[in-house]
């Protein structure tokens, strides 16, 4: 599904070197998890492979089922079947969040030649799709993001997933900011999602959200590279015992 | 006046070049105007008041010429049950027109110089007047001196429709100048809708006058032919209780000036001024200005201005609002932005406070910027291509000056109007 091959990252700005060859494959079906400290790589990774400005690639490659990612334009990637959930949501003051929903769904139908969804078929889907993540009438119609809360912006982009159906759904930090509840609401939906053509790669800091969203494999990632990978065990030695461990017996 | 020397050629070849309408009631204040116009000069580049937009095109007294375009917009308003008033080329066409005789509202033709309209005797050149201080407004004067045709609006009760001016082009190369006059009496409300082209050179005033608890409602598109030039006034004075609310699209047209002149006389009263602009090449040029004066007691006025300007168009705004002696309680609002989509792309803002009472808030606030690269991301990450979600960005941002339209319907028309304007400049 998503193969990453010794990626080599840099910012575009500054003579820095972010990612130093990151080495990834994410099976359709299953549920990848990249755990690792701050500033290892782990949202620069997650915003070169949607196609975020300010990130220079200088080496390795990135593709969805053979499709080279880091040629497409975000737009192009996401209508591939790539979908990024972001740590931080943004606020979009004067859009709508049924239009943004919308327009966003038929965009990417659009992209791949298939019919667009009508207002009335959309409505039906977005309701019961908001149903399920407890997102309300009122939360549908504001504007995007705006005044929302930590947890109400997390379920916002687990319905945005839910309503455009990814092939490779990367989370990033998506357990940031949120309290137990919101987490256990956020983790049923994307479970829901869960599905043998889908792939996910779980971007966290700590082991509790993979409590929730049970990964099949987890990655260590560190200072821009993955330095070990194991099974869901690893996360709980993490827990345990910090990453201090595992970055000494790499070292 | 150290330039009124100077500025003596120009506005004799401009009054050279124009007659002035004989007869009637009118020719008293068409004489004063001409004679207030000779004292002050039409405007010059030196002027301060139009330090950021060059008046040489609107003084010239050559015509302009513009380019016809083809009429493929969907018209505006035609979903609305209106009393439609058309002129061609800047003269009413009674065949194109509606009846003008309805409920709670009597409409004559200024050209018609109807002979027992002391009302409009009253009104016409009246406030224009009155907003020529503190600062002079030359073009004002000039329209009310030789502007040949307009309606003239008694507003006595409550119609159930709109009055729609629909102004149509046919010739290329032709000035306009039209002078409304609008009073409401006491308790009286009205809505106008104006749209269309008008003309190549449009020079327009609007002369409202809202008695006590009265209200107006105004909602205006300009543009579409991109070389037409405009400089239109409002001038509107507002009695107790009363409200005044106006709001202007603006797309496309290479040189639009438009003057909002407002006194707020009655207590207890409130005006809303709002604009939406869209502009697109280097030789589009866009200005609000506006002076607002509040002298009573407890009023509140509201300027609100949002301008989007890419490919090199300059966008101007100069607001004041000013207080007098003894106007308390003033609730004064003002804000102009601009969305700028290239580095080329200008807006200059002026905004001004003069307050003597000492018990009022006043706000203002200006800002540029260019599209939020966050929030485009966001939108492209969800597979809106980056020319769709650029649109949906820069409706938003007009947004704010869009919902000072209260009706839903002429809202969504307005929104409506934006949203082919972006498509139709895609890219």
């Amino acid at each position: 599904m998503l193969s990453i091959k010794g990626l080599k990252v840099k910012l575009e700005d500054e003579d820095k070197q972010i990612l130093k060859g990151v080495d990834l494959e994410v099976e359709a079906g299953k549920v990848h998890a990249i755990m690792g400290p701050n500033g290892s790589g782990k949202s620069t990774l997650s915003y070169v492979l949607s196609g975020k400005d300010g990130y220079e690639v200088t080496g390795g490659s990135a593709s969805l089922e053979g499709i080279d990612l880091l040629d497409m334009e975000p737009e192009e990637r996401a209508a591939a079947g790539l979908f990024l959930a972001f740590q931080y949501p943004v606020e979009i003051p004067g859009v709508g969040n049924m239009t943004f929903l919308r327009t966003a769904v038929n965009a990417q139908r659009k992209a791949r030649g298939e019919e667009e969804m009508s207002a009335a078929e959309f409505l039906k889907v977005v309701r019961a799709r908001a149903k399920e993540l407890k997102i309300d009438a009122a939360m549908l119609k504001r504007p995007v993001n705006v005044g929302f809360s930590g947890g109400e912006k997390k379920r916002n982009e687990i319905l945005q997933m839910a309503m455009l159906e990814p092939k490779m759904c990367i989370l990033d930090e998506t357990d940031s900011g949120l309290d137990v509840d919101a987490m256990k609401l956020v983790a049923d939906g994307v479970n829901a999602l869960r599905s043998e053509g889908r792939g996910f790669l779980v971007i966290t800091h700590y082991q509790r959200l993979l409590d929730h969203i049970q990964p099949d494999v987890v990655h260590i990632m560190a200072d821009g590279r993955i330095i070990k990978t194991g099974g869901p065990e690893l996360a709980i030695e993490v827990e345990n015992n910090g990453y201090a461990g595992i970055l000494a017996e790499v070292a | 006046m150290a330039d009124l020397a100077l500025k003596q050629t120009p506005t004799e070849a401009m009054i050279g070049s124009l007659a002035l309408p004989v007869g009637g009631w009118s020719d008293t204040a068409r004489k004063d105007a001409l004679a207030r116009l000779q004292g002050m000069g039409l405007p010059q580049r030196r002027d301060e008041y139009w330090k950021y937009t060059r008046p040489d095109t609107l003084i010239q007294p050559e015509p302009v010429s513009a380019a016809l375009r083809g009429s493929d917009d969907v018209a505006l308003f035609d979903q609305i049950d209106r009393i439609k008033i058309v002129f061609v080329d800047g003269v009413y066409d009674a065949d194109a027109s509606d009846d003008l005789a309805q409920e709670g509202i009597t409409i004559d033709r200024l050209a018609d110089m109807p002979t027992d309209l002391h009302w409009a005797r009253d009104l016409y050149g009246t406030l224009e007047k009155n907003g020529q201080t503190p600062v002079a407004r030359p073009l004002a004067a000039l329209n009310t001196a030789f502007a040949p045709d307009g309606m003239l609006i008694r507003v006595t009760g409550k119609p159930s429709k709109p009055v729609n001016f629909i102004y149509r082009r046919r010739t290329e190369i032709a000035d306009a100048m039209l002078h409304h006059c609008i009073k409401l009496d006491a308790g009286a409300e009205m809505t106008l809708l104006e749209n269309g082209p008008v003309a190549a050179r449009f020079n327009g005033v609007l002369e409202v006058e809202v008695g006590d608890q009265a209200a107006f409602h105004h909602v205006r598109a300009q543009g579409r032919d991109h070389e037409q030039r405009a400089a239109t006034h409002i001038f509107t004075r507002l009695g107790t209780e009363s409200a005044f609310k106006s709001f202007t699209l603006t797309a496309n047209g290479m040189m639009t000036r438009n003057e909002c002149v407002i006194e707020l006389t009655g207590d207890d009263a409130a005006a809303h001024v709002a604009g939406a602009c869209v502009g697109d090449g280097a030789d589009f040029h866009h200005d609000d200005t506006v002076f607002v004066t509040h002298d009573a007691v407890n009023c509140e006025s509201r300027q609100v201005f949002k301008k989007v300007l890419r490919n090199g168009a300059t966008g101007v705004f100069q607001g004041k609002i000013l207080v007098k002696e003894g106007a308390q309680k003033t609730d004064g609002y003002q804000i102009s932005q601009s969305l700028l989509l290239d580095g080329d792309s200008q807006f200059l803002a002026k905004p001004e406070l003069e307050i003597y009472a000492d018990d009022v808030a006043c706000s203002h606030g200006s800002t540029s910027g260019a599209i939020d690269e966050d929030a485009l991301f966001y939108l492209q990450s969800r597979g809106v291509p980056a020319a769709k979600a650029t649109d949906l960005l820069t409706l938003a941002f007009l947004a704010e000056a869009v919902a000072e339209v209260e009706d839903e319907t002429l809202r969504d028309e307005m929104t409506g109007r934006l949203t082919s304007w972006l498509e139709r400049h895609a890219g």
